[in-house]
């Protein structure tokens, strides 16, 4: 078992002829996912690498059989590609694409609301999702995972690496890493991960990394204390950043005093979350909670 | 991207907003000579003038005063105009006054508070209002929480008119004044919209004795990732309120920002840039800026980079720390080797390298005859770059 992906996921690319999609469509086929096919208005009919392109999503479910897609169209056309998805029935949507205007994604947000729990929307400005040995769908280099038994929730992408070559190295492995992106407006949080991972019987132990900005980390120490029985381990990144300044991610940014790591970290202690002190300690810090 | 209150005053003005009559001036002369063209105007012989600068506190700080006569006007402006304002968002280093926006001076009856922001929980823009106008919003829900006011928009539908009702009688306005409100924030509404604003903030908004709503102050802040279907905005930067090697780093597409400390960082990855600072602390040091060269950078990036981090004094010492997933370690190999054959190099280089093409990145600055110091791990590299800028053996 593992979340959201796994082998009978059948996913297709949207923007499959950009350089972007392009590289890691093939990237994610040689890993093992089954990429069925990609999306470009205007390509339609064409073979791109091997695989069939499509006009539209809602041609390509119909003749692929898809359910998940992954997008890496351009900012300016992004969120009207995850609604495309959403509205052809794809159920896993994952965007890549980092830079989209906050206000589209807040439209998207409204928008997808419509389809319920049927489309689940992962990023964007995320790495993607992975379930190791089976499908992975993003862009994290494939080689640094192993199928196992620790759940990864992040808002950052080098981070998730750092975290599952750790893991990797420990021999705990990953269930599924999840990227959930590091815009303040988006899709998966922390808490819907956390509730995924509790409920997967592959899954032993969560470790989550946060970092400043938003509310998020302190909503997901409410959901543990109160709803989780396997054991979480955490990094906040940006300990040291000054506020007011975004630090790269659109949603990382300490604003009104609001937002701060030590906010963050004391809320996740207080939850009986253990916290690793460096990213360096993250690996351990999760094996540390699996020995008690 | 940040802008001076009275350019958010004008485009405040466009969307239909009253403000009050005012000219923004870059020297003595205009300063007096905008106060006699409104003394004239408005029959009023009170003017403001206020300091534009990027933060807020201004009038706490000394940059904002109002005067009577267009001489003492000019007298003031010499005062202010090239003053070195700190207030407490400023830091302790402050800001060159160099633009000052006069302006006619208003009968209060009420000052309020009106913000505009990007809920992130409820992924929508909320409306905020309090009765506690020219306080900061912060302090506001420290002490009072319920005397802030809220209304989340519905994208859809936009603020609705019975939402802006709501606000006005909740500040507790009546007749006209109530009237007048509810249809400013609505206008207000549009401007955010409209402009993609990511924060705005109007605090004061006063009602005048005569029922009149205005927008006294203004501050505006725009969501980066939408500049390119806002192309008006760009003439509003002001380079002076932005940091040159800031700056600098936005034509190569980097993600930097400049801090106090003596260790300078290059990493990919934002999240990990600000793990790799944090953890330069936890070793004894401090970081001298945030860097994030993207998952896509080329060999001319990262070695842009390289230089704006050598061309801090300060900077003592340098740790790379890349985990390569799209970006490649050959690529950061290859940059910072091109960069210190170009700037040299002066200070300790500490290098960790990890993920995509590894063992190439390795070989190449092995083989580039640089002094370089390799690291296993994050913490190894902090702990040898901590040491290193320190003058002790790694």
């Amino acid at each position: 078992m593992s979340v959201l992906v796994g082998k009978e996921t059948k996913l297709i690319v949207q923007g499959i002829t950009g350089s972007a999609g392009t590289f890691h469509a093939k990237q994610m086929r040689e890993y093992g996912t089954n990429v069925v096919g990609g999306v470009t208005p205007g390509k339609g009919g064409a073979v791109h690498e091997g695989f069939a392109v499509f006009d539209t999503v809602a041609e390509a479910v119909k003749k692929t059989g898809a359910n998940a897609t992954v997008i890496y169209v351009p900012p300016p056309g992004a969120a009207d590609a995850i609604l495309e998805a959403a509205q052809a029935g794809i159920r896993v949507v994952v965007c890549i694409t980092e830079g989209i205007p906050t206000l589209d994604m807040i439209r998207a947000k409204r928008a997808l609301s419509a389809y319920g729990d049927q489309t689940v929307l992962i990023g964007p400005n995320c790495p993607g999702i992975i379930t190791p040995g089976a499908c992975k769908i993003g862009i994290m280099p494939g080689y640094i995972h192993k199928p196992g038994k620790v759940g990864v929730v992040s808002r950052s992408g080098t981070l998730t690496y750092e975290a599952a070559h750790q893991l990797t190295a420990l021999g705990l492995g990953q269930s599924t890493a999840i990227g959930i992106g590091g815009d303040p407006v988006k899709g998966l949080d922390f808490v819907d991960c956390l509730a995924m991972f509790e409920r997967d019987p592959q899954t032993e132990a969560v470790l989550m990394i946060g970092e400043i900005g938003g509310t998020s980390e302190e909503e997901a120490a409410r959901f543990v204390k109160a709803n989780m029985k396997k054991p979480v381990a955490a990094f906040i990144a940006g300990q040291t950043a000054p506020p007011g300044k975004r630090m790269g991610h659109a949603g990382a940014i300490i604003s009104g005093g609001k937002g701060t790591a030590a906010e963050k970290i004391a809320a996740l202690r207080e939850a009986g979350i253990a916290i690793a002190a460096t990213p360096a300690e993250l690996g351990k810090t999760l094996a540390g909670t699996l020995k008690k | 991207m940040k802008i001076h209150e009275y350019q958010a005053k004008e485009i405040l003005k466009k969307f239909g907003v009253p403000i009050p009559k005012g000219q923004p001036v870059f020297s003595i002369d205009e300063a007096e000579a905008a106060a006699k063209s409104l003394i004239g105007e408005t029959e009023n012989e009170f003017v403001v003038v206020k300091a534009q600068i990027h933060a807020g506190g201004r009038g706490k700080g000394g940059g904002v005063k109002v005067v009577k006569g267009a001489a003492t006007a000019r007298e003031t402006a010499q005062k202010i105009l090239g003053m070195n304002l700190v207030t407490h968002q400023t830091g302790p280093a402050g800001k060159i006054v160099k633009r000052l926006l006069v302006e006619q001076a208003v009968d209060i009856a009420r000052e309020l508070y009106l913000g505009l922001v990007v809920d992130r929980g409820f992924g929508r823009v909320v409306v905020m209002a309090s009765s506690e106008g020219g306080m900061e919003i912060e302090e506001v829900a420290a002490a009072h929480p319920e005397k802030i006011l809220k209304e989340v928009v519905d994208p859809v539908v936009g603020l609705a008119p019975y939402q802006a009702r709501n606000l006005a009688y909740g500040l507790g306005l009546h007749g006209a004044a109530a009237k007048n409100a509810a249809e400013l924030f609505a206008l207000v509404y549009k401007a955010f919209v409209a402009t993609d604003a990511s924060l705005l903030e109007i605090n004061p908004l006063v009602v005048l004795t005569d029922g009149r709503v205005l927008a006294l102050d203004a501050k505006m802040t725009f969501d980066d990732n939408a500049l390119y279907r806002q192309k008006d905005l760009e003439a509003l930067r002001d380079l002076d309120e932005e940091d040159p090697a800031e700056t600098e780093a936005k034509r190569y597409d980097l993600s930097f920002i400049k801090l106090d400390g003596t260790i300078g960082c290059m990493v990919n990855g934002a999240g990990l840039a600000m793990a790799t600072m944090d953890t330069i602390k936890h070793f004894g040091g401090e970081p001298a800026n945030f860097l994030d060269v993207g998952g896509s950078a080329t060999e001319e990036r990262v070695t842009a980079a390289f230089k704006i981090i050598t061309a801090d004094p300060k900077v003592r010492g340098i740790f790379v720390n890349i985990f390569g997933g799209i970006m490649k370690c050959d690529t950061i190999a290859a940059g910072v080797i091109a960069a210190v054959k170009q700037v040299g190099l002066k200070v300790p280089l500490v290098v960790r390298l990890e993920g995509t093409n590894v063992d190439l990145g390795k070989k190449m600055l092995a083989e580039s005859g640089l002094a370089v110091t390799t690291a296993n791990d994050m913490a190894d590299g902090a702990k040898k770059v901590v040491a290193l800028a320190a003058g002790k053996a790694a």
